[in-house]
């Protein structure tokens, strides 16, 4: 128990790069995935059919592979992002795509007839989007929404393989230093309190939303 | 004063023609019943009417504006400002309702006119209480859609095409969707509104309420208007082979 209080700091600390991390690239990539989702169901069949080759591009390999690539690929073309940049670019575009494919789900499900109802109103695109479409749209995905939230919370580990000091590397230094395992425990405490946050946010705000069904 | 001039409509899905140069002027304060087998078009035209669906070929004028023409080959479409304008100057009533599920009944009523028309929302609200009041729906200003009933449902959203202060109102199959006890209280709307005046074009499957409100009946099938004329002149003395053929089956 003792040891346990000791490390607990030092845990902390590498907590606060995954976070760091994580909030990054939520905070980024739904917007970007809404965008990208908006692009995807609009009626130019080019800006589509660029969108689902990136999207096949990011879902089809691995994060793993995107984070080495815009590490050690980039600066072949002279462009140079320190360690903890490179890893949240990959990590916004990795997240992005798998955002862009919610929304689209999300948006192809509203019916017709809404877009229908908001043209009679006058709306255009833009308040129809926003006033109608969308807000109807969070509803239908926050379960999946919530599905991606929590492997990212498990993802942010993979800054690992750039030397990052983040919960996993901390916990695995500890490992080593003290040859103990108990940093691995202590580290997957943290990371099941993270996941169960985040289920319990998403319980509620399922809820909220649902306020207006049957 | 015409309301609205629509004349030589012709729409294309694909390669099939479903209109095939339809004309309908409409005075002020009159109230034409489309009817006609499904598949006639009837639905179309009257999306037409409003850019729900573009034409191919054709002349619309709403209130003395044109909405869109046609010169040598191209259909040309009002400025988007116009297009707008004259848009929110028709209310429109769909088969399915098509209620915004996430607001509730106030704020589908005062949607249209706070976004789109700028008006100040207390004003709104005032003018949005009444019409909920007329259509009998007061106590529900509260209550999200998928509470009510679908003859409330629709009652909703006859309010909130009110709502907008419309000229005209586009009715497209308004009671072909709901349970046959809620058709009454619809149509009774409906018939309160055509007592005020106001200018209604109306497809309907109900020969009852075309007969005793409309003020003119326009039959379509096949993509042309066969037979048009007073409701007492279609109904009871037909002579078109498609319009006795279609009245035999829906007045039995």
């Amino acid at each position: 128990m003792d040891y346990v209080i000791k490390i607990i700091p030092q845990m902390i600390a590498g907590c606060e790069m995954t976070f760091q991390v994580f909030i990054i690239t939520i905070l980024l990539s739904i917007p970007l995935g809404i965008l990208l989702a908006l692009g995807r169901v609009s009626k130019f069949k080019f800006l589509q059919s660029i969108i689902g080759l990136y999207v096949w591009i990011m879902r089809g390999t691995p994060l793993m592979l995107q984070i080495f690539f815009v590490y050690f690929v980039l600066p072949v073309f002279d462009i140079r992002l320190p360690d903890f940049h490179s890893a949240v670019v990959a990590f916004v575009l990795n997240y992005a795509a798998y955002f862009c494919e919610i929304f689209r789900a999300g948006i192809q499900a509203i019916p017709q007839g809404q877009y229908e109802a908001a043209h009679t109103l006058g709306m255009n695109y833009l308040q129809t989007m926003k006033r109608i479409v969308l807000p109807q749209v969070f509803r239908i995905i926050l379960p999946p929404i919530s599905n991606e939230t929590i492997t990212l919370v498990k993802d942010t580990s993979l800054v690992y393989v750039l030397a990052m000091n983040d919960l996993m590397r901390t916990a695995r230094n500890l490992v080593q230093r003290d040859f103990s395992i108990i940093p691995f425990i202590v580290a997957a405490v943290f990371y099941l309190l993270a996941t169960l946050f985040f289920t319990v946010i998403f319980e509620r705000l399922e809820k909220h939303f649902s306020r207006y069904d049957k | 004063m015409k309301k609205i001039e629509a004349h030589d409509i012709h729409k294309y899905f694909g390669d099939l023609e479903v209109l095939k140069g339809i004309n309908l002027d409409v005075e002020e304060g009159e109230v034409i019943a489309v009817i006609g087998p499904s598949g006639s078009g009837k639905s179309t035209f009257l999306r037409c009417l409003n850019k729900l669906e573009t034409i191919t070929r054709g002349n619309i004028l709403v209130d003395g504006k044109s909405f869109v023409e046609t010169v040598g080959d191209k259909v040309r479409y009002a400025p988007e400002d116009v297009q707008k304008e004259i848009v929110c100057s028709m209310g429109m009533v769909f088969q399915q309702f098509n209620l915004f599920p996430h607001m509730t009944v106030l704020e589908n009523l005062i949607e249209g006119p706070i976004q789109v028309q700028k008006r100040k929302r207390a004003e709104v609200v005032e003018e949005a209480e009444r019409l909920l009041a007329k259509v009998g729906l007061s106590e529900k200003r509260d209550e999200y859609p998928s509470r009510l009933s679908g003859g409330q449902q629709q009652r909703v959203a006859i309010a909130r095409a009110l709502c907008m202060n419309p000229e005209i109102m586009l009715f497209d199959e308004p009671t072909s969707a709901l349970d046959p006890e809620l058709v009454g209280e619809v149509l009774k709307t409906m018939k309160a509104l055509a007592e005020e005046k106001m200018t209604m074009i109306v497809v309907t499957h109900e020969m009852g309420f075309a007969r005793e409100v409309a003020t003119r009946v326009m039959f379509m099938a096949d993509g042309i208007v066969q037979v048009e004329g007073k409701p007492k002149d279609v109904f009871d003395n037909p002579t078109n082979e498609r319009l006795k053929a279609f009245l035999s089956v829906v007045l039995k």
